[in-house]
């Protein structure tokens, strides 16, 4: 019999750039998040997956997402809900808007702090910025060790998991210590799908701040009912947190420019799959510095 | 991501149907589970949004899931080893899937872990499932098997069996033998109480079984001793953790692959029976079979869907003589004609299901308490329409599904003969839709009786006196009068059946069919009222109808008594 796991999973709301059309950017370069629906970031839902694993192997286990965004962010808790979490936590502030992956790392960290968790789970990377800094940083500054590029847990020990990372030419089998945050690769196993009675279970969830926006929803008589419909929304005076490093002011990363590459026909080849087309990119590569 | 319920416009329209409302209250008996359950739905307001969300997540199951796994299922198809079933490696995905999204169960009552969906959400998920793999519905819309036994077994049965289907236990209906398909009186399978084990044995074999090792079966068997018709035989439930039951062989089939034909072979297997003895085929099978048969129509529409969309994106696609080849009238004809009888066959497909649904709910409400004159009414009312309308809608769909899986390899040209499209796979898995539960012929036979018993011209009478757009009036018009002349061939042929007995027979599939016609051009009118989008289906659709009454007329008026020698000349030869 396992011991019981408290599961946190950093997830991230974020517009869906994987098919983008024309109007998906704006004249000067950025991401028209208007014109892009808002999605559960691809890497977190794996991450959410592995977590899930977690609780099943684990009775009495629980898992609860922690997010950082706007009000609408709520949405990728009841999604997570839908697929097996117990609910979650959505920090939201405006004093955390402009934050880089530092000052979200650290707002994050406090949330946790206040949370408690054995287990941290992020998924590796978001597709919005792409960075995959945001979990080792939150391992950072909650001083816990990490495990990247998770793809599987292999067994969960009294005070320790086995996970199975990709490397870049293989797997690597690791033990960390309880507690650990894991980063999860894209390589791992695709998120359950949403389950129905789930669904019309937690379909009411909802934050203190969408309550108070539609007073006579059936949601909110049903909330004030039901404990477990009721999700977390924490501002910064919630958290304990040093409120001159957030958002903006916290963010040493400064945009310089942002560019649109287009792509011009020159630039593009093709190649079949012969010896000499290979070995003829790979001498390029080479030259380029692309390589080596 | 795919989703088949949000890229479909039209499951919206039958969703939000008028008779929901009606068929909710039904279903949920004034929501009378709305704080002992807590995914049951406060109002009717909850109770359709929790219907659109759960569609959308089967849509999304099969846009994501099942529909992508098609192909490689229907290659590498199950095997037996070791005397069981073991399915395609995709098949086991799907089902791992749809477990996980909990759509097992569906329409069980909570108090066995379903959902209490009505059959309208059943049968629109069948139909999504069916477009993303044909085969793949028969594994999983099996599951209605446990409604057989919701509706006919004990309590106790009831909460040993139900709850495991809502869990994800699939099912089978282990009817036909060797020697007994669409003559299903004649099984010959043998069940004997042993009072040793204190339980019924059964011994035979089963043949043609869909989906034959799965976890719960029911079985119809013979219990009355040197009987050899209808009234020996009784219908057991079956748990394959009883032993005793073996997979002789599957069937290499032409379509379907991913769903196993199975023989087999039953070897003192304990079963238990269900309601009383006798009862088996006359009354719980024929009611298992009209469930099943609503199922296959859900199925034929869902192929429709495929089929169409098919071809219609190939013909977006393909150029030739320098324009993409939808531009050809010759191609979008045919893609017009595939339109209207996809959404007809679905517009007769839901009206039947709100009519069984209703009957259904009636029914099982008559055993929690009696009902009230008002109520027993609209019972009766409702079952007849049900039976009617069953046999019409699994004909008609499934001979649709045929023709527009043919047209849509007609309209890939060259490519859609070869391996290359989904398309050939449709138009194999199209073939059986109108052979299974029940041939066409034996749909026929079961419609004949509505056509010249008033059935269905009671209900073209109340289709005729709704209130249609304007610009529909012309289209009832012209019903109007292809109803009389429809009437004028049933009287036609009813007298001439007085002298020649064959007659009738010789031509009731025209004359069903002809009212199938008009019965769907009147449920696309009254859609097209409502949303003007239906108007060019609707108006195709009558064109189709007036052709085919055209025809069969053709063939009734110049068809004397005396010719149904002609076609009983074959008979003689061989």
């Amino acid at each position: 019999m396992n011991k019981a796991l408290k599961i946190v999973v950093l997830a991230k709301q974020v517009p869906d750039t994987r098919n983008m059309g024309e109007e998906a950017m704006t004249a000067d370069g950025t991401v028209n998040r208007a014109a892009l629906p808002a999605i559960f970031n691809p890497d977190d839902l794996k991450a959410l997956e592995l977590a899930l694993r977690m609780k099943d192997e684990c009775v009495g286990s629980t898992v609860h997402i922690l997010t950082m965004g706007p009000l609408r962010a709520a949405d990728i808790i009841r999604d997570a809900m839908f697929r097996g979490a117990d609910g979650g936590y959505l920090l939201t502030d405006r004093r955390f808007a402009g934050s880089d992956t530092l000052a979200t790392s650290y707002a994050l960290s406090c949330a946790l702090r206040k949370i408690g968790a054995d287990v941290v789970v992020a998924g590796r990377q978001a597709i919005d910025g792409d960075t995959a800094q945001v979990g080792p940083q939150v391992a950072g500054w909650l001083g816990l060790p990490q495990v990247t590029y998770a793809e599987q847990v292999e067994q969960i020990k009294e005070s320790s998991l086995v996970v199975r990372r990709r490397v870049e030419r293989g797997v690597e089998r690791v033990e960390s210590p309880l507690p650990m945050l894991l980063t999860v690769n894209s390589s791992a196993d695709e998120v359950r799908p949403q389950n129905a009675m789930r669904l019309m279970k937690f379909k009411y969830a909802a934050t203190p701040s969408e309550c108070a926006a539609e007073p006579e929803a059936l949601r909110v008589k049903l909330a004030a009912e039901r404990e477990y419909l009721n999700i977390v929304e924490w501002t910064a005076d919630d958290v304990d947190c040093d409120k001159s490093i957030l958002g903006l002011a916290g963010s040493p990363t400064k945009v310089k420019s942002v560019e649109a590459v287009v792509f011009q026909d020159k630039q593009v080849q093709s190649l079949t799959s012969s010896d000499e087309d290979i070995e003829k990119l790979m001498v390029e590569l080479i030259a380029s510095r692309t390589l080596g | 991501m795919a989703n088949f319920f949000l890229d479909n416009k039209d499951l919206h329209y039958h969703l939000e149907h008028p008779l929901m409302r009606k068929i909710v209250e039904l279903k949920e008996r004034n929501f009378a589970e709305k704080d002992s359950y807590d995914y049951a739905p406060q109002n009717f307001e909850d109770a359709m949004d929790s219907y659109r969300r759960i569609m959308s997540l089967v849509g999304e199951v099969c846009g994501e899931v099942i529909a992508p796994n098609a192909e490689g299922v229907d290659s590498e198809g199950p095997r037996v080893v070791n005397d069981r079933v073991e399915y395609a490696s995709g098949t086991v995905e799907n089902l791992k899937a749809v477990k996980a999204a909990g759509l097992n169960g569906l329409t069980l009552p909570r108090r066995f872990g379903g959902l209490n969906f009505p059959l309208t959400c059943f049968v629109m998920a069948n139909e999504m499932v069916a477009r993303a793999d044909t085969g793949f519905e028969n594994i999983w819309g099996l599951q209605d098997c446990a409604e057989t036994l919701n509706e006919f077994a004990s309590e106790e049965q009831k909460q040993r069996y139900l709850p495991l289907v809502s869990e994800g236990a699939t099912c089978a209906m282990d009817l036909t033998e060797p020697d007994a398909g669409s003559d299903l009186g004649a099984a010959m399978m043998k069940a004997t109480w042993s009072e040793e084990k204190q339980t019924w044995l059964l011994n035979g074999v089963k043949r043609f079984i869909t989906n034959g090792d799965c976890e719960i079966s029911l079985v119809l068997a013979r219990t009355e001793e040197g009987t050899v018709d209808a009234r020996g035989l009784s219908m057991f439930v079956y748990d394959r953790r009883s032993g005793g039951m073996k997979v002789r062989r599957i069937e290499h089939k032409l379509g379907i692959k991913g769903s196993p034909t199975c023989e087999l072979v039953f070897t003192d297997a304990p079963a238990e029976l269900v309601g009383d003895r006798r009862m088996g085929l006359i009354k719980y099978v024929m009611s298992l079979m009209n469930a099943a048969r609503l199922g296959i129509g859900a199925q034929s529409v869902g192929l429709c869907e495929a089929a169409y969309r098919e071809a219609l994106k190939y013909a977006h696609e393909r150029r030739q003589f320098g324009k993409d080849i939808i531009q050809f009238p010759a191609i979008s004809e045919m893609l017009s004609n595939m339109r209207a009888r996809l959404r007809g066959a679905r517009a007769l497909l839901y009206e039947t299901s709100r009519f069984v649904e209703i009957y259904k709910q009636y029914a099982h409400i008559s055993r929690e308490r009696s009902l009230e004159g008002e109520e027993r009414q609209q019972m009766k009312y409702y079952n007849r329409l049900a039976d009617a309308f069953t046999p019409l809608v699994k004909l008609l769909a499934s001979e649709f599904a045929n023709m527009l899986a043919f047209d849509s390899i007609q309209i890939h040209g060259g490519s859609g003969y070869m391996k290359d499209y989904a398309c050939e796979r449709l138009y194999r898995d199209a073939r059986v839709l109108n052979i299974y539960e029940g041939t066409s012929q034996m749909q026929v036979v079961a419609a004949i009786n509505g056509v010249t018993k008033g059935a269905y011209m009671e209900q073209i009478s109340l289709y005729e006196a709704m209130s249609y757009s304007e610009n529909m009036l012309p289209v009832v018009e012209k019903l109007k009068a292809l109803r009389a002349r429809v009437e004028a061939m049933v009287e036609r042929v009813e007298t001439i059946n007085k002298e020649y007995p064959q007659y009738k027979d010789f031509h009731a599939r025209r004359l069903v069919e002809s009212v199938g016609y008009i019965i769907i051009t009147y449920l696309l009118a009254q859609q097209a009222t409502q949303v003007e989008e239906y108007e060019s289906d609707t108006k195709l659709f009558l064109k189709l109808t007036e052709a085919y009454i055209a025809s069969a007329e053709a063939y009734v008026n110049t068809s004397e008594g005396e010719d149904v020698a002609l076609i009983s000349e074959v008979q003689e030869q061989y």
